[in-house]
């Protein structure tokens, strides 16, 4: 009902803006960081445009001036032609502009009804409001296969269907633009198939939907035009279908980027990590690892392919010290002890596994603390770090993470900086430098390039290739299937707590293995 | 115990929770909104000697009442300013605001009426007093029910009915207001609530300011009709006996009734330990009857009581971010 309004409207104005969306000279500073740089950006109505950049970009803070959050410094946007000011969110709402973020606005337990008028109420009681957003939600579900149950608690919603809500938000606002912050990061591959299948059909209606992410795949497959931006700069805006990933990522980066690992086969040397029989019970006894059998040669990485919660958490884990196991591991031929003394992250790292792991942000890093705090942990008995028997010599802790940032181009390079507040690909670079520079026999590294932007996979890829060719053994968890393919040099599939077999990358496909993910074999 | 007494003991269960359920209201609205209020003793504190020297001074329990609102809002409005404004931290803020009171109600009463900090005794229209609800007479013939009407419901100040009737108002303006929604929504994500275009201060201040106005009357009802005038440290705790209530009764306003009239109903039974004694079959100590509700309080925070989940954003300023 909100579009033959709409329409209604637009036939009647003469000449119809060609541009939804314009965006001239705005730059945005905070302190000394420019984070928008005088960016020109139309956008055409009715189109899907994508806005592709590294992490750290700029492409938030821009989409965050368009929503009112934030006011640039100057320049100016036009709306349908117009200019509009947007000192406010309430300003955008009125201007027609809907935004999904990235971590979604709702309140867990309200009913998703609840979310949806929020804000946006008819009047002081809710009973009219609510009979009212029932009807127009189910007007919107049948139109864009937007279905959600309008009386469901979020909290027990699935993400997707979070997600879900968000746009139903916007969409009963009467949004006519639709922005959405890196909307597939959550969602699973099939969340995000149905999501573009919603993004077409908002686009066939007329509405006109910018979509803000690093994932080429995305840009490719879904938008009509793409902006790229580099560094708090547009550096060009092209048509979808004139472009392919590898130019877009040269824009994105600003120098050609290798898409492929580039890497030479493997020289499998001596066994350096071998695991028998490995059990692991959680917390509520349940058998997460159902005892499992592999090795791994020196100069070789071995990719753990799996949906996630198949036990490969529990493999690095154990491995790694941080839960107990029963069975049989022994690095280099000596036995690693799986429970009691000598099963801890200390005892592991002195052993000589380093461990990378999955989860940066509550495992691998203390984001509250500075960068060279952070590259002490798990080190900090190291004499190189202590001054005397008392104090540490923090002048040298600090002097060494500024070597590791510059081995490691971690961006900004500056060691006082808390972790926090460098983006997802310079924490992961943080955290890997840590662990690889100690020139470990086993590194283990789960999700390497979770929320990591293309410069920063690129170049962790290539560490933990270049750490391989030292002769060094590898354990690859991954969820991310093409990156298991491309790294490692043996993959084992996990399912269900059980290894599903050993397949060779280069005999294999994602079909094959995407079979084994769903524990389907013909062998075991 | 015979039926006679039961009922004089949920009448005075009625009196003693008065003021447990206003202040219990008063901190649900804060922290609905996402602001914890420690200071909800402070306030009824200062409410209660601004109610109490003023009623005394003007002779009218009506401009005093209006006085403990007052003196309840300027704290509250500190509050605000510290927890909201300033994004300080809520639990400091309100300590400071409880020692504020503490010592400031003493220095004022005493200043005024030199009489070891009291103020003093009111009568007549200096006080709320007992009203007698129709029929009360007719009805008390009637079994069972007649005298509980009679008895425990009839015969109390205005304040009390007014915060019986707080108590389906509150739930009403939460649940079936726009108002409402908006601030249960500020107090679990205000993120939700800012980019949906409303302000969050503008809500956390208004609902802060409804914390102040039922202190402020559970305060006056302390000093003006409970009781005959202030004295010191009067409210004894109340504060946080509400507090503890409150997380009894997970944050809802029919829960709260329950919870602060069972917090009544203890400190009823320690003005009766004649009763106690006679069901017990032994002798009490009056100070352990005293100690009870206070015991109460302590099991109720330390978690006896199951899962109570408080506001997911209380406690916290909201900082916009990225």
């Amino acid at each position: 009902m909100a579009d033959q309004a709409n329409t209604g409207r637009q036939e009647t104005a003469a000449p119809t803006p060609a541009y939804a969306i314009e965006l001239k000279g705005i730059s945005k500073a905070f302190g000394p960081v420019q984070a928008n740089k005088d960016i020109n950006i139309a956008v055409p109505r009715g189109t899907i445009h994508g806005i592709i950049g590294e992490n750290g970009a700029g492409k938030s803070t821009l989409m965050s001036i368009l929503y009112g959050f934030y006011k640039a410094d100057s320049g100016a946007i036009l709306i349908n032609g117009q200019l509009t000011p947007i000192p406010d969110s309430q300003s955008a709402i009125r201007a027609g502009i809907g935004m999904v973020f990235q971590h979604f606005k709702l309140v867990q337990n309200f009913t998703v009804l609840e979310n949806v008028i929020l804000g946006a109420e008819d009047g002081p009681m809710l009973n009219s409001s609510l009979a009212k957003a029932r009807k127009v939600l189910a007007g919107l579900s049948r139109d864009y296969e937007l279905d959600v149950d309008p009386d469901a608690l979020i909290e027990d919603l699935s993400v997707g269907h979070q997600q879900r809500v968000e746009i139903l938000k916007a969409l009963y606002r009467q949004a006519e633009i639709l922005i959405l912050d890196e909307p597939t990061g959550v969602l699973t591959p099939d969340e995000a198939d149905h999501l573009f299948r919603i993004l077409k059909g908002l686009k066939d209606q007329g509405k006109t939907i910018i979509l803000i992410t690093h994932k080429l795949r995305e840009i490719m497959e879904a938008t009509d035009n793409v902006s790229v931006m580099r560094r708090g700069t547009m550096v060009g805006t092209v048509k979808t279908a004139e472009s392919s990933p590898e130019s877009l990522a040269e824009l994105m980066v600003g120098r050609k980027v290798l898409l492929e690992v580039e890497k030479k086969p493997a020289t499998p040397g001596a066994v350096v990590l071998q695991v028998e029989n490995l059990k692991v019970r959680d917390e509520h006894g349940v058998e997460r690892l159902k005892g499992i059998s592999f090795d791994i040669r020196a100069g070789e990485i071995l990719g753990i392919a799996g949906v996630a919660g198949n036990g490969q958490s529990e493999l690095l884990a154990a491995l790694g010290g941080m839960m107990r196991a029963s069975g049989k591991v022994t690095l280099k031929g000596a036995d690693l002890p799986l429970s009691g003394k000598g099963a801890d992250g200390q005892s592991r790292r002195s052993a000589g596994i380093a461990h990378v792991p999955e989860d940066r942000h509550h495992y691998g890093l203390i984001l509250d603390f500075t960068a060279w705090e952070n590259v002490a942990f798990g080190y900090h008995n190291d004499p190189k770090y202590q001054k005397n028997a008392l104090f540490m010599d923090n002048a040298a802790l600090r002097a060494d993470t500024e070597a590791k940032m510059a081995t490691f181009d971690v961006r900004p390079p500056i060691p006082t900086l808390a972790a926090k507040s460098f983006s997802g690909g310079n924490q992961q670079k943080i955290v890997v430098a840590r662990e690889i520079e100690r020139n470990p026999d086993l590194l283990l590294i789960g999700q390497p390039t979770r929320g990591v932007d293309i410069g920063a996979i690129e170049f962790i890829h290539k560490e933990i290739v270049a750490l391989r060719d030292q002769g060094k053994a590898i354990l690859l968890v991954s969820v991310e299937l093409d990156e298991i393919m491309s790294l490692s040099d043996r993959i084992a599939v996990m399912f269900d707590g059980r290894l599903m077999g050993m397949r060779n990358p280069e005999t294999t496909n994602e079909r094959e293995l995407g079979l084994l993910m769903a524990g389907m074999s013909g062998e075991s | 115990m015979d039926y006679a007494t039961l009922l004089q003991i949920l009448d005075s269960t009625l009196r003693l929770g008065t003021p447990l359920l206003l202040a219990c209201l008063a901190g649900l609205f804060s922290e609905r909104a996402g602001i914890f209020d420690i200071g909800l003793e402070g306030k009824m504190l200062m409410s209660a000697m601004a109610s109490g020297a003023v009623a005394a001074l003007s002779g009218s329990v009506w401009i005093g009442l209006g006085a403990g609102i007052c003196a309840s809002l300027i704290l509250a409005g500190i509050h605000g300013l510290a927890s909201i404004t300033f994004r300080g931290n809520q639990l400091i803020s309100g300590v400071a605001l409880n020692f504020i009171a503490s010592g400031i109600t003493v220095l004022v009463a005493q200043a005024l009426f030199g009489q070891g900090g009291r103020t003093p005794p009111l009568q007549g229209a200096a006080r709320f007093n007992p009203i007698d609800l129709p029929f009360a007479e007719a009805l008390s013939s009637v079994p069972v029910l007649g005298p509980f009407y009679a008895e425990v419901l009839s015969g109390h100040s205005i304040l009390v009915y007014a915060a019986l009737a707080a108590v389906p108002a509150s739930w009403w303006l939460l649940y079936r207001t726009r108002f409402g929604l908006r601030l249960r929504a500020v107090g679990e994500n205000p993120a939700a609530v800012d980019t949906a275009g409303v302000s969050v201060v503008g809500l956390r201040f208004a609902a802060v300011a409804i914390t102040g106005v039922l202190c402020g009357i559970a305060g006056a009802y302390m000093a003006t009709a409970l009781q005959a005038g202030f004295g010191r440290e009067m409210t004894a705790g109340r504060g946080y006996i509400a507090l503890a209530a409150l997380i009894f009764a997970k944050w809802r306003p029919w829960s709260a009734l329950g919870a602060t009239m069972l917090f009544g109903f203890f400190q009823a039974l320690a003005l009766r330990p004649d009763v106690v004694e006679g069901v017990v079959g032994r002798k009490v100590p009056v100070s352990l009857l005293d100690a009870l509700p206070y015991i109460l309080t302590v099991l109720v925070l330390a978690g006896f009581v199951g899962k109570a989940i408080p506001p997911r954003a209380g406690g916290q300023p909201y900082v916009k971010e990225r």
